[in-house]
């Protein structure tokens, strides 16, 4: 087979990363079927949401909002069924 | 120049592992290897040997411990046998997968059930397919030499990849002989210090042994099989090197009397001092009879093998493992399928005997090679048979 990967005398021995963090750079924001759409007036940015959200794909923002981060969300849903004022929903990619 | 001593060959794997200057040691005593990590701490805690002695509470762990220390560039050795063995199963995958070059003693051992405490070698052939590449020793002193060795041999950059050296349970770990025992200085020259080429090293971070998606494994694969059908031309220019500087010297397949030899007995491990000794007692009685020894199992060495039994009419494989169902012994398994693509090659018998610590007597070579000859003239009735065994 030829194509333009790389051959095995290319890659790092034993596919060692030389760069950690590289998979900041993968877009596992396309595996999203729902996303977690938040209502400011429920919540009150106690932090649930940032605690269990297992990819770090939460941030917080200057207002003290947990902004998501959608280039690393995959939508698991954990924020939503986590978040204590039912503050953050998941709405259906497209809608 | 080094002294002549007596010493149990355990002892003596201990001392060559810190003439080599271990950095780290990790294990989980288990018999008949307990001798060896047993000195190896009592040399740490004496503060004869500069190395940290890491206790564990399984085999399971000693290897992932063996695993992490050599991924920070230790020096790392361990030892175990039969069930610790097969204990660290899949951590040997990652040690090899990783290209950790570790060094183990193995003091081959029967695996349960029933319960066996004494010599084989079905602990090590079910870690054949690991990718470590592994020694047979026949003596004492080889063991000692296979282990300084194995750690040149693992640690050179073109091979990165971990080294087993096989002694046999009690037969040869318990026993004590007479040992070419050389000074620090010696062995210091001919092994220089591990220098690894990646680390895990907080300034300077990477990540080992990451998901590899099918897009890539397959290439990591040939990679490790690579290095390790490598690591034959490595370990030729290390046992030369050896030669030359202890005066002993080291071959992937060990030939004795095999001149017109007609039938050549196969084995490997301390079972081959009897076999040179019922050799010499058949060529007394006129039977061309010769003797090869396998001392590197992986990398396989095909063309030695191959050169080994050139000439022989038939060749009669003793294993001390059965493979389950299977063809017979490990060990003829492969050396009939180095010689399957040969357009003339000779018969091959396969023998199990020797286990879980039965010996292997002069009587039982008789038998063998006289169930050859008979093949030679009947054909062959049996896939494999086992020697000894009572009907």
């Amino acid at each position: 087979m030829t194509n333009d990967k790389p051959t095995w005398k290319e890659y790092p021995m034993a596919a060692t990363i030389h760069h950690p963090g590289s998979a900041t750079g993968q877009n596992t924001g396309d595996w999203r079927s729902e996303r977690p759409v938040r209502d400011d007036s429920k919540c009150d940015k106690c932090g649930i949401c940032w605690i269990f959200c297992p990819d770090a794909a939460l941030f917080m923002d200057e207002d003290g909002f947990y902004e998501v981060d959608l280039f690393h969300c995959k939508g698991c849903g954990i924020c939503a069924r986590e978040c204590g004022k039912g503050a953050i929903t998941m709405v259906e990619e497209g809608e | 120049m080094g002294k002549r001593i007596g010493l149990e060959v355990s002892l003596a794997v201990s001392e060559a592992v810190k003439m080599a200057r271990v950095d780290a040691v990790a294990a989980y005593p288990i018999t008949p290897q307990t001798h060896i990590v047993e000195e190896l701490s009592q040399m740490v805690a004496d503060g004869d040997l500069d190395a940290d002695f890491i206790m564990v509470e399984s085999e399971h762990s000693a290897m992932s411990a063996c695993c992490g220390t050599s991924a920070v560039g230790a020096r790392t050795f361990t030892a175990t046998a039969a069930q610790g063995l097969a204990l660290m199963h899949e951590i040997l995958f990652i040690a090899s997968g990783l290209r950790l070059p570790i060094v183990m003693a193995i003091a081959n051992r029967a695996l349960s059930a029933p319960i066996s405490i004494w010599g084989d070698h079905s602990d090590v052939m079910a870690e054949r397919d690991t990718g470590w590449i592994q020694f047979f020793a026949e003596t004492g002193q080889e063991a000692f030499d296979l282990t300084i060795q194995a750690f040149k041999i693992a640690e050179d950059k073109r091979v990165l990849t971990p080294a087993a050296v096989n002694l046999d349970g009690f037969t040869l770990s318990h026993v004590i002989e007479p040992f070419d025992m050389p000074d620090q200085e010696e062995v210091d020259a001919f092994l220089p210090t591990f220098e690894p080429q990646v680390i895990l090293d907080p300034d300077n971070p990477v990540t080992m042994g990451p998901v590899g998606f099918p897009e890539i494994y397959t290439e990591i694969k040939k990679q490790q099989n690579e290095a390790l059908l490598g690591a034959h031309e490595v370990i030729l220019e290390v046992w030369e090197e050896f030669e030359k500087a202890f005066g002993r010297a080291y071959r992937p397949v060990e030939s004795y009397r095999t001149d017109g030899a007609e039938v050549l007995i196969s084995i490997a491990g301390s079972t081959a001092g009897t076999a040179r000794v019922a050799v010499d007692n058949m060529r007394e009685a006129g039977k061309k009879v010769g003797l090869i020894r396998t001392r590197l199992w992986r990398p396989y060495p095909f063309e030695e093998t191959r050169a080994a039994v050139k000439g022989a009419k038939a060749v009669a494989v003793i294993d001390r493992c059965l493979s389950f169902g299977g063809p017979g012994g490990p060990i003829c398994s492969e050396l009939r399928s180095a010689l399957y693509p040969l357009p003339e090659k000779p018969v091959v018998n396969s023998y199990i005997a020797g286990l879980g610590g039965r010996d292997i007597t002069l009587q039982d070579f008789y038998t063998v090679v006289e169930d050859t000859y008979r093949v030679l003239e009947e054909g062959p009735t049996d896939e494999y048979k086992m020697i000894g065994v009572r009907e």
